[in-house]
C-alpha cells in the first residue's frame, strides 16, 4: 500500500464530509466505508453559532485523520492563508491544495497551484495538490515539494468518472514511485475500481456517496470496489487485444462437420 | 469602533483581536482568525491591535470535499 507522507492507510479511500442528509448519516457513511481519512474545510463561524464546533466534535469521535482543503480559493494568497488557518485549527500539516481557475469546470489553476504548493511546502506543509493529469505540471508540483499528486478524474461533483483514462494512465507510468490519488469526478464504484486497477493509490470522493439514496451503502460499495481494484492491479491484468482468442482449447475438438 | 466581522459591519468596544473574540462570544471555541487577509495565529491575538474598518475573518471546521 502507498504511503501518504508516512501514513499508510489500509483503505485508501479519502471520503469527503459535505452534502450528507444529516450528521448521523455522514457518521454511518464514514464507518461503513472504512475510510481512515476524511476531508474537511474551514468556513465563517457566526458569533452566536456553533455549527463548526458540533461538526468538529463529530469528526473527532469518528477517530479518523483529517485532510483540510482550500476549497473555493482562487488566488495563491487566499489558498496560503486558508492553509495556515487550517493548520492551526485542525492541528495537521496536511493540506488538500485546491486553487480554482475556472468556475464552470472547477478546473485547477495549475500555474497558481505550483506557486502556492512551493510556498506551503517550504513552510512545512504536506501538500496534496488537486491538479489535472498534465505531466509537466505534475513534475513542477513534485519539484515544488509535493510528495503526493491528486489529478482529477472529471470536474468536481460531475460524477462522470475518468474523463481521460489515457492521460491518467500516462501520469501513472511517468511517476511510478509517486503516490497518486484520483480526486474529483468519481460517480460510481466502477470508476474508482478502474482508477485503482490502473495502479492509482487512492480515491478521493464526496458527492457520489453523499448524494446517493443510501449514502452508507454507497460508501461500502466504494470500499469494496477499491479493494477489488487493488487486488486486480496486484494480480497483473491481462493485456487487451482487438481480435478474439478462443479460451477453450482448439486441439482435440471432435470433427463433426 | 466599527469593523467588518465575516463581511458584516460590527460595532465593538475591544481594541485587540483577543478582546474582540471574547466580546463577540467566541471565547473557548475552536476558530482561526485573519485580519485584513493575513492569518493571525492564536498566540498573537492578544498583541494584535484593531483599527477602525479592519476586516476580521473568524472561521471554524466545516464539512468539505
Amino acid at each position: 500500500m502507498a504511503s501518504f507522507y508516512g501514513f499508510e492507510p489500509k483503505n485508501p479511500l479519502f471520503l469527503g464530509t459535505a452534502q450528507y442528509p444529516s450528521p448521523a448519516i455522514l457518521a454511518d457513511a464514514v464507518r461503513r466505508s472504512g475510510a481512515e481519512i476524511v476531508t474537511v474545510s474551514l468556513r465563517r463561524e457566526a458569533a452566536n453559532g456553533g455549527a463548526g464546533q458540533a461538526f468538529w466534535g463529530l469528526i473527532r469521535e469518528l477517530g479518523v485523520r483529517v485532510l483540510p482543503n482550500t476549497a473555493g480559493c482562487h488566488t495563491v494568497k487566499e489558498a496560503v492563508t486558508t492553509a495556515e488557518m487550517a493548520r492551526e485549527v485542525f492541528g495537521t500539516d496536511w493540506i488538500k491544495l485546491e486553487l480554482i481557475g475556472e468556475d464552470d469546470t472547477l478546473q485547477p489553476d495549475v500555474i497558481a497551484l505550483v506557486e502556492a504548493a512551493r510556498i506551503l511546502a517550504d513552510d512545512g506543509f504536506q501538500v496534496f495538490p488537486y491538479t489535472t493529469e498534465d505531466l509537466v505540471v505534475a513534475g513542477r508540483l513534485l519539484d515544488a515539494g509535493c510528495e503526493v499528486l491528486m489529478p482529477w478524474g472529471a470536474p468536481i461533483g460531475s460524477g462522470r468518472g475518468l474523463n481521460n483514462p489515457y492521460g491518467l494512465r500516462s501520469l501513472r507510468q511517468h511517476f511510478p514511485g509517486v503516490p497518486l490519488v484520483v480526486d474529483a469526478g468519481i460517480g460510481l464504484p466502477s470508476h474508482a475500481a478502474q482508477a485503482i486497477e490502473m495502479g492509482y493509490d487512492g480515491i478521493l470522493l464526496n458527492t457520489a456517496v453523499a448524494k446517493a439514496g443510501d449514502p452508507a451503502a454507497m460508501a461500502e460499495a466504494f470500499a469494496l470496489a477499491i479493494r477489488a481494484g487493488r487486488l486486480a492491479f496486484e494480480a497483473q491484468p491481462m493485456e487487451a487485444r482487438d481480435m478474439a482468442a478462443p479460451s477453450t482449447p482448439v486441439m482435440g475438438k471432435a470433427f463433426l462437420a | 469602533m466599527t469593523l467588518l466581522l465575516n463581511g458584516a459591519p460590527q460595532e465593538i468596544a475591544a481594541t485587540t483581536l483577543a478582546e474582540a473574540l471574547a466580546e463577540l462570544g467566541y471565547a473557548g471555541r475552536i476558530v482561526a482568525t485573519a485580519v485584513n487577509g493575513h492569518f493571525v495565529p492564536a498566540r498573537n491575538r492578544a498583541a494584535t491591535a484593531l483599527n477602525e474598518g479592519d476586516r476580521i475573518e473568524v472561521v471554524a471546521p466545516m464539512q468539505g470535499g
